[in-house]
């Protein structure tokens, strides 16, 4: 039985019952985006399907759609059809992004606003399909801007927030869109997709005749890109300028996000981190992707039990917000960070947790920092669990003694008995 | 085939498309095959160069001796990239009708490495999805870019860097493994013969689907021969029968005009005469002359029953 309230709220224009997928798809139908080029890899695959239906059902007139061979061509044709001046996007996982990692690098060398959803997976061997955002953060220091999404909604709004962004003439870089694999993409929660004309007015114009202002292609002003530059020419300064329109976008992200709140109504903490019951905080968790919605609910539950506990949703990877974490670190006593991806041999094993630590290094008066791993491989993190790891912490601040278990520093939770 | 007089009442092919002052070798079998190209083409096109001598002899940043829209780009990605600008000339045109983009002609330009080896997939791929593209491989047979190491398309017994004592397997037929992809336009070229380079530039201009032409371009430092016999060694090559000329429409395969009369095999140079040319056959064993010898009378034994069949068939 379907409840009556439920009814209007399934047949209201703009709402749909979709999966997270299907919300990336609908986000590039709304961004209108111009050429699409993509290969299957699970779980990304429903993206592609989605998108050849409208596409093929002329639901996105003039938008070229490539089948291509693999996943190398997947960025390479998007990098041509970009740099002629058109709005592009794609989707991959796990595998599929490590076989386009040259052209990863290219795309970031060339400064084109591709934008790549990614149903992040665990990198084989062993085969894994499930969600692990190794695959995304294993592209760190590419140039490209990444971020994760914790809701279906979340998915569909920060693509076209990252248009915006991205475009932008004074970042002009392309960005992953990461979820979790399986988790996301293919459960199904309402999503609002909006209105077109709403849509049209927050996004920047699609590129006009001319392109982008520093790559075209017009016979009437020929310019050719990529020559072999000598290490005396300004190789150096033009990774410098990446770097620099990487650092800078944290604060077109934030205006972005204000802005996005203002048009639309939903709001995403400053664009780059969101809190959630930091204000009294003694211990907080830093999650991202969506286990950090279900910690929403297990700090509630905790804090129940008369724990003041928070959590930190990271959202941009890159750019890091150093400064964001730099405070949301000064109102807490110990601040666990919570890996779902590994980064072996690092400080810590754990990518985030690594990245944390050096942001706060000789920073005074922070929170001491707990190096976490969870769901690795998809592997299940419960409720139950979360709760468990928020005491932990709490733990610690009580009895100041780390947990007996841990691997060179860090806590790997909910692993299995290893003979 | 066209006439150097009928080529000169044509505009663009009067004007030099690729600079002088480019750092090309001397007797660059390369630059003749892409200023050539280009007559043909004009500037209306868009053309990627994956990693090869081209990236280089096109000049240091910034320097540029292409002038038309050229993108260097990564090596096995030739063939989407230009995938990718047909798609963005297809949207562009829908989106501001009636300008140059429903004009513009996507092109890449790849070595032998290039095409035969690392970029297969992404050629066999756009070729199996018939984009509007011309795909061009000059083929100097081995990476002359990176120091003459072996392709696939490096010639049985011929010495590179990695082949010590000669090549021991034969060079890969990639026109026939494109013409297997059903595609509207294969062609070979040497550029020995321009006119008939321009000729086939601008037949493949003019069809809609995927376009592979394959144009044997000699590289004096990497073959061993002197810089000024590059165009002579190219002729040699058509006249011993080892590279042929035709083109493949819609399947039908013709050859070219001055490959016709190797049809009879007295008319063939035979291949000791070529490869006694050039300093990467020094040494070459007796056998494996024989080998190469029996190469080519194979493969025209091959083209000699297909125009065989062609012609019962049509009477």
């Amino acid at each position: 039985m379907i409840k009556p309230e439920l009814k209007d709220f399934l047949q209201s224009e703009e709402t749909k019952i979709i999966k997270g997928n299907e919300a990336a798809a609908y986000a590039a139908k709304s961004a209108r985006v111009q050429v699409i080029s993509a290969y299957p890899i699970t779980p990304q695959t429903t993206v592609v399907e989605k998108l050849s239906e409208f596409v093929d059902g002329g639901l996105m007139p003039g938008t070229q759609y490539i089948k291509v061979e693999s996943e190398h061509s997947v960025l390479a044709s998007l990098v041509g059809a970009s740099m002629a001046g058109t709005r592009t996007f794609t989707a991959t996982s796990g595998q599929g992004l490590f076989y386009m990692y040259e052209m990863v690098h290219w795309t970031a060398g060339v400064r084109l606003p591709i934008i790549m959803a990614i149903a992040s997976r665990g990198p084989a061997p062993p085969w894994n399909i499930w969600a692990d955002f190794t695959d995304v953060i294993s592209c760190r220091d590419t140039g490209w801007m990444s971020s994760f999404c914790a809701t279906h909604q979340e998915i569909y709004d920060e693509i076209l927030m990252s248009y915006k962004v991205c475009e932008d003439h004074e970042v002009l870089l392309p960005k992953f869109v990461a979820y979790g694999g399986f988790i996301l993409s293919h459960t199904s929660k309402p999503v609002i997709i909006e209105d077109q004309d709403k849509v049209d007015n927050f996004l920047p114009p699609l590129p006009d005749e001319k392109g982008w202002p520093h790559i075209w292609i017009d016979p009437e002003r020929p310019l050719m890109h990529g020559n072999l530059i000598m290490p005396s020419g300004f190789y150096s300064e033009f990774r410098m300028k990446i770097h620099d329109a990487l650092i800078k976008s944290k604060a077109k992200i934030k205006a972005v996000a204000k802005d996005f709140e203002k048009t639309f109504g939903r709001s995403y903490g400053n664009g780059l981190i969101e809190e959630y019951k930091m204000a009294d905080a003694d211990v907080a968790i830093l999650n991202y992707g969506d286990l950090a919605l279900q910690m929403e609910e297990a700090v509630d539950q905790v804090r129940e039990e008369g724990y003041k506990v928070g959590m930190v949703k990271l959202r941009h990877f890159r750019p890091f917000p150093v400064e964001d974490v730099i405070e949301v670190a000064k109102k807490v006593k110990i601040l666990g960070v919570m890996d779902r991806a590994t980064a072996f041999g690092s400080p810590t094993g754990g990518p985030i947790s690594s990245e944390v630590k050096t942001a706060l290094h000789g920073i005074k008066g922070t929170a001491m920092i707990l190096p976490m791993m969870n769901g690795l491989g998809g592997r299940e993190v419960s409720l139950e669990q979360q709760k468990e790891q928020l005491k932990i912490l709490m733990n610690i601040k009580e009895t100041g003694e780390l947990p007996e278990d841990l691997l060179h520093g860090t806590l790997w939770h909910g692993k299995l008995e290893v003979n | 085939m066209a006439s150097l007089k009928k080529v000169m009442e044509d505009e663009i092919a009067c004007k030099e498309w690729f600079l002088p002052g480019n750092a090309c070798c001397t007797g660059c079998g390369l630059e003749i095959a892409l200023r050539w190209a280009m007559k043909a083409l004009g500037p209306e096109i868009a053309m990627v160069t994956p990693a090869s001598c081209l990236n280089v002899v096109i000049g240091l940043w910034p320097k540029t001796a292409p002038d038309f829209p050229q993108f260097n780009m990564a090596f096995a990605a030739g063939a989407a990239v230009a995938s990718g600008f047909e798609a963005a000339f297809k949207a562009k045109a829908h989106k501001f009708p009636g300008k140059v983009w429903d004009r513009m002609t996507s092109i890449c330009f790849a070595g032998d490495g290039g095409t035969t080896d690392i970029g297969i997939q992404g050629l066999s791929g756009a070729a199996e999805r018939n984009s509007d593209i011309i795909y061009v491989c000059y083929d100097n047979e081995a990476y002359m870019n990176t120091g003459i190491q072996r392709s696939s398309s490096t010639p049985h017994g011929a010495i590179t860097t990695t082949t010590t004592f000669g090549k021991d397997r034969y060079k890969k037929n990639l026109p026939a493994i494109m013409r297997a992809h059903d595609i509207p336009y294969v062609a070979t070229c040497s550029i020995s013969e321009p006119l008939d380079i321009y000729e086939k530039f601008k037949k493949a201009k003019s069809i809609r689907g995927t376009k592979y032409i394959h144009i044997l371009a000699p590289c004096a430092p990497g073959w061993g021969f002197p810089s000024e016999d590059t165009i002579e060694i190219a002729r040699m090559a058509v006249k011993t029968g080892f590279w042929i000329l035709y083109e493949i429409e819609n399947g039908v395969l013709t050859l070219s005009k001055k490959s016709k009369s190797l049809l009879d095999p007295s008319k063939r140079v035979p291949i000791i005469e070529y490869v006694a040319t050039q300093k990467r056959f020094a040494g070459i064993s007796e056998k494996t002359l024989i080998e190469l010898q029996e190469q080519i009378d194979r493969d025209w034994e091959n083209i000699s029953k297909e125009i065989f069949c062609q012609e019962e068939y049509s009477k």
